[in-house]
């Protein structure tokens, strides 16, 4: 399995936010890279979990499946999972595969923390 | 892992007529004039659909599917599961070749008994395939699958409202290091509680035996009709979502098994109707002869 390009940096917003921003391609191979940065968001600690795509350069069909695993894993913790940064492109893809039904996704960065807070 | 045992026989199912729709569709390889900052996947993905449309086909029922919303493993009902069946093909046959085999030759690696009618160019993303399932007892499932991304390595089904399962199938393939491994693997939930309780009384032993049917007939086509084929079921979500139960309303197996007992009476209605037409010209053609 080919090395995956992908970088994900976790940021802590307060106490209960964490931000992942991610960069490079999503892909299945990276599925230990984003549950790493899922436990550097502190895991279950964090009560939401806000991925920011504003660096994302591809994605396949296998990256939709990866966040599929991942949001099970952030709903069995009562997280919620939010989006912000998805160029038109992707923002159709998460409506194409009715991902945007359980991932809410924002405009911007500051949209997503206001409703985190909400 | 677990061996599962061989496989079942694969007949030739079906490729059937190109769509007015399909045909109208860019060409597998056309790239329309975009931007320079296109995503690499521009191409790979179906533009976004919210209900489907379809063209009849020769061959499959074809219904259940127009108008059906497409389903994802977030939308259907049941536990969430990921199953894996992969097949070690050497390392004489490269992945893209081994998808581009695939592709253009999907419906003929089905098991017998079951139709897949999709376009004659093979598979592309946003096609629509209507599907016939033999489910036992005579009676056939009619369904559809949505072409959700297609590139060379791999290439994904999306199901509609209706279907046994809400998920996606990918299928792919990779250079493993010992050689080339293809793979199918579904992320799925049953889509409603019927299925839910068929699944669990059979359903998912069948599917096995179907995906591990399909590989072992694209091995043979491949050239390595021995190739051993491991199968793995994980459960991603032991949770079920009561909220989509309504989801029964759309099952194809309950609309399949009374479109199955209604067909004589629908045949009749249809040539009744058919007569009554042929009537109603036959009247109305020496009044337009007379002016």
């Amino acid at each position: 399995m080919s090395v995956p390009a992908l970088s994900m940096d976790v940021r802590r917003v307060g106490e209960s936010i964490a931000i992942v921003d991610i960069k490079g391609d999503v892909t299945a191979a990276c599925e230990p890279v984003l549950m790493s940065a899922y436990e550097a968001a502190g895991g279950a600690s964090a009560s939401k979990l806000v991925l920011n795509f504003a660096g994302l350069e591809y994605m396949n069909s296998g990256g939709i499946g990866m966040l599929v695993t991942l949001l099970v894993r952030a709903n069995r913790q009562r997280q919620e999972l939010a989006a912000f940064g998805l160029s038109d492109h992707y923002r159709e893809i998460f409506e194409l595969t009715r991902l945007d039904e359980a991932i809410t996704i924002y405009d911007s960065e500051e949209s997503a923390l206001v409703g985190a807070v909400k | 892992m677990t061996e599962l045992a061989g496989p079942e026989g694969a007949a030739s199912a079906e490729q059937i007529g190109l769509s007015h729709r399909e045909a109208a569709a860019s060409p597998p390889g056309h790239t329309p004039s975009q931007g320079t900052m296109a995503p690499r996947d521009a191409q790979s993905w179906a533009a976004k659909v919210d209900r489907l449309a379809v063209d009849q086909r020769a061959g499959v029922r074809g219904t259940n599917v127009a108008g059906r919303r497409l389903t994802g493993p977030v939308q259907g009902f049941g536990k969430m599961w990921q199953k894996t069946y992969r097949m070690e093909v050497g390392d004489a046959i490269e992945p893209a070749a081994a998808i581009a085999l695939w592709r253009s030759n999907f419906p003929d690696f089905w098991p017998k008994g079951n139709r897949f009618a999709g376009a004659l160019t093979g598979i592309n993303p946003g096609d629509v395939a209507l599907l016939d399932l033999a489910v036992g007892g005579g009676v056939k499932l009619s369904t559809g699958v949505f072409v959700l991304y297609a590139d060379t390595e791999s290439f994904t089904l999306m199901t509609p409202q209706g279907h046994m399962f809400a998920g996606w199938i990918t299928f792919s393939a990779e250079n493993a290091g010992d050689g080339t491994v293809v793979q199918a693997q579904v992320l799925m939930r049953a889509s409603d509680p019927i299925y839910e309780i068929g699944m669990t009384l059979g359903g998912h032993r069948k599917e096995d035996k179907f995906w591990v049917a399909t590989l072992r007939a694209l091995g043979d086509r491949l050239g390595v009709p021995d190739a051993p084929i491991t199968a793995e079921n994980s459960c991603v979500d032991k949770k079920r979502q009561w909220r989509h139960a309504g989801s029964v309303w759309h099952n194809s197996m309950v609309r399949s098994v009374l479109q199955t007992i209604a067909a004589p009476v629908t045949a009749l209605v249809r040539v009744a109707r058919r007569g009554s037409s042929t009537t109603r010209e036959e009247q109305a053609a020496p009044v337009r002869n007379e002016r």
